[in-house]
């Protein structure tokens, strides 16, 4: 199979697997305990935290291990955004972020908190004038992705966060699809708050990250244990997190590397499909976008469609499920850049990662062009 | 070989399917239709509940064949449930199974099945589709090898194309054929419940109910029970809950056994008799015939068992049935279907029963 889904997770890598078996085999500690076997699973604790607060930049006592950047965002998201003394609360988000924000959002909305969703240009992008013009000092919470998911978009998180710290407005940033495929350093963004996930960059699913900024008032999470500086009680997962950690490791050393190689694969894939198809619509095209993903829209075919051809094919892409009512499904951040429903669901994902060959490539393009034009004859309207 | 769509409910007859078509050596894909907004809601119906997916996910694994799920929750509403309640409006007793088969089975799902490139859909009926006289046309629908759970009767609307496009697995099979073969293969569905052509509701009222609460607010439309002489009985709590021929349930105490022998809407009148003789017709007028075989000739005479009949074809596309034998509780929405031996003649829609000659 060629696999071109690696912003839905990633194959784990050899080291990975190898660190967390060795792990699992010879640590059966709890870090909490006081004997030998105890201190040893901390020690691999403390130098796993190391590691991945490296990868941003952060202080390892930044670093908040969590079950995955779905719960870092509800996290941030409830943690922040519903008032706990009756005062009224305000979070600001763009309208394109992953459900694991834009759900938790809404559970505080229902709470009473204010809430605004920012748009986005037809590029992908937030405006920073028009999270100024929603966010005051009454704001409990800006949250703003730092690469979109499905066209793999960069917003403008630095600007936004400087605005933020000029009105004390706490920032976070869902930082999930960034981590591992750019540099992302979190004191050059200026975020409060950062979300991450181990199974993105070839680390273990079930692990994940909430970067919080030393001396940044953030709520307990998890009651129960002095785990995570108190926030996240329970024992840890530390095979995740020594998982998680040489993901990390494996991704700081040699990230110029996967942005050189990845990138001028997906340039190869973007020319060929624009070659093949000039009325194919890239998806954030011109946009400064994540070196891996590629999304776009055949107009007048279902993506749906094309993604389940192009598996028996033996390619994986991504898009949403397959539907046969009148209105297919279309996604949330398509739509927010588009406002037109038929490119919004004729789009298909292909992102790219490390074991993704230049063969695999060419193979892609040669099915993709005859899928395309057997699926256009069968379907001729738009 | 070719390549084929299997209709996987997660049950354990179009699992066969499955399982067969793939020995045979077609590219098989299975593909569960998502009929109901089943997420969250904790129900496993018979077919459609979440866990039928998961069944279906299964099997395709143990075959080794790929796997999708087509959500036709909307097209389902529009297509399937929406008319059925219109049917229980007016006073008819609906069939959603055959217009299920007609209009998602062999409609939207044969549809998505070419977008995958496959010409063929396939599905667990027990039902045959055999050449007819004519080898060019398209096949002829006839009843399953078994009997007792023939399911013919759902699928008498299916146009010539969609019978050149649909495949029966289990036709020419036992049920108990069906169940060792599943066995034998060792098929994680093999004792599971079967879905049959029921994924709706457990019995009528449940589904009529169902009905009202997602098209009508969970509105009915009470009225009157009356007798045949238009004497007033009691009050009923809608003429969606009754179907012709009811004897259960009915919510009013006679003294004596009483049936549902006619429903009008337009008054929202339930007529009950103490007469169950009151219930037999001698023929019936149905709508939107679907003819597959040789058209027959007006007048020709039919043999059907158990009821033999005979036939009048109009040029406007209903037909006039007379049987031999009177027909308990016919009821306008469900289907009439014709049969010549095993083979489908043709079916429609009841409009009205005919009373018994005098």
């Amino acid at each position: 199979m060629i696999y071109l889904d690696h912003n839905a997770t990633t194959p784990v890598a050899p080291e990975v697997v190898e660190a967390m078996a060795a792990c699992l085999r010879d640590c059966p500690g709890n870090p909490s305990s006081v004997h030998r076997a105890g201190q040893e699973a901390a020690r691999r604790l403390d130098r796993s935290r190391e590691a991945v607060a490296a990868l941003i930049g952060a202080a390892p006592d930044e670093i908040v291990f969590t079950s995955g950047a779905t719960e870092a965002d509800n996290q941030a998201v409830l943690g922040l955004g519903v008032s706990h003394d009756g005062r009224a609360s305000h979070i600001v988000a763009s309208a394109i972020e992953h459900q694991a924000v834009l759900a938790p959002a809404r559970v505080a909305e229902s709470a009473g908190t204010r809430l605004d969703l920012i748009g986005v240009d037809a590029l992908g992008r937030v405006n920073p004038a028009d999270v100024a013009a929603e966010a005051g000092s009454g704001t409990a919470l800006i949250s703003l992705m730092l690469a979109n998911s499905e066209t793999g978009v960069l917003q403008p998180v630095r600007e936004i966060a400087d605005f933020a710290k000029s009105r004390a407005i706490p920032m976070h940033t869902d930082a999930a699809q960034a981590v591992g495929k750019i540099a992302v350093d979190v004191r050059e963004l200026g975020v409060d708050l950062l979300s991450m996930s181990a199974h993105k960059l070839r680390g273990p699913k079930g692990i994940g990250a909430l970067y919080v900024r030393r001396d940044f008032p953030a709520p307990v999470w998890l009651h129960g244990g002095p785990q995570e500086g108190g926030r996240r009680g329970g024992t840890e997962n530390l095979p995740g997190v020594v998982g998680f950690a040489k993901a990390c490791e494996l991704a700081a050393a040699r990230l110029a590397e996967y942005i050189g190689r990845v990138g001028a694969l997906r340039e190869r894939l973007e020319t060929g499909v624009r070659t093949r198809f000039p009325e194919a619509v890239v998806n954030g095209a011109g946009a400064a976008r994540l070196p891996n993903t590629l999304s776009v829209s055949f107009p007048g075919i279902e993506g749906a469609r094309l993604a389940l051809s192009l598996d028996l094919a033996g390619i994986a892409v991504s898009t949403g499920s397959a539907c046969c009512g009148k209105r297919p499904q279309a996604s949330h951040v398509l739509l927010a850049m588009h406002h037109d429903y038929g490119v919004a669901t004729c789009a298909v994902r292909f992102s790219l990662g490390w074991e993704t060959t230049a063969a695999e490539i060419e193979a892609t393009l040669a099915a993709v062009a005859a899928t395309v034009p057997r699926l256009r004859t069968l379907n001729p309207e738009p | 070989m070719s390549r084929i769509v299997v209709a996987m409910s997660g049950g354990v007859d179009s699992t066969l399917a499955a399982a067969l078509l793939h020995e045979q050596g077609h590219e098989t894909i299975g593909v569960t239709l998502r009929l109901h907004p089943c997420e969250g809601s904790g129900q496993a119906r018979s077919c459609c509940g979440g866990d039928s997916v998961a069944q279906a996910r299964a099997v395709a694994g143990q075959l080794g064949i790929p796997h999708h799920v087509l959500d036709c929750q909307d097209l389902f509403a529009d297509e399937v449930l929406r008319p059925a309640w219109d049917d229980y409006r007016n006073g008819r007793t609906p069939n959603p199974c055959v217009l299920c088969n007609a209009r998602l089975k062999f409609g939207a799902l044969l549809e998505f099945a070419r977008t995958l490139g496959a010409e063929r859909v396939a599905t667990g009926h027990y039902a045959r589709l055999l050449p007819g006289a004519d080898p060019a046309a398209a096949p002829v629908l006839h009843r399953g090898a078994d009997r007792a759970k023939d399911q013919s009767y759902f699928l008498f609307a299916l146009d010539p194309g969609q019978r050149r496009a649909a495949c029966f697995p289990l036709g020419g099979l036992e049920k108990c054929e069906v169940r060792r073969l599943a066995r034998e293969r060792g098929l994680v569905t093999a004792d599971r419940a079967e879905s049959q052509d029921i994924c709706l509701a457990g019995d009528a009222e449940g589904f009529a109910s169902l009905l009202a609460a997602q098209f009508a607010g969970g509105a009915t439309r009470p009225g009157h029970f009356v007798d045949e002489t238009g004497r007033v009985l009691g009050a009923h709590r809608g003429v969606e809950s009754f179907t012709i021929g009811q004897r259960r349930g009915l919510g009013v105490a006679l003294g004596a056994p009483a049936w549902v022998s006619e429903i009008r809407a337009g008054t929202a009148e339930v007529v009950l008799t103490t007469r169950e003789e009151a219930l037999l017709a001698g023929g019936l007028e149905a709508d939107g015939m679907v003819w597959q075989a040789v058209p027959p000739e007006a007048g020709t005479r039919y043999r059907q068992r158990p009821t033999p009949a005979s036939v009048v074809r109009r040029a406007d596309g209903s037909a006039c049935v007379h049987f031999l034998r009177p027909v308990k509780a016919v009821t306008p929405g469900q289907a009439a279907v014709l049969y010549q031996g095993d083979r489908v003649l043709g079916g429609g829609w009841i409009r009205r029963s005919l009373p018994l000659p005098s």
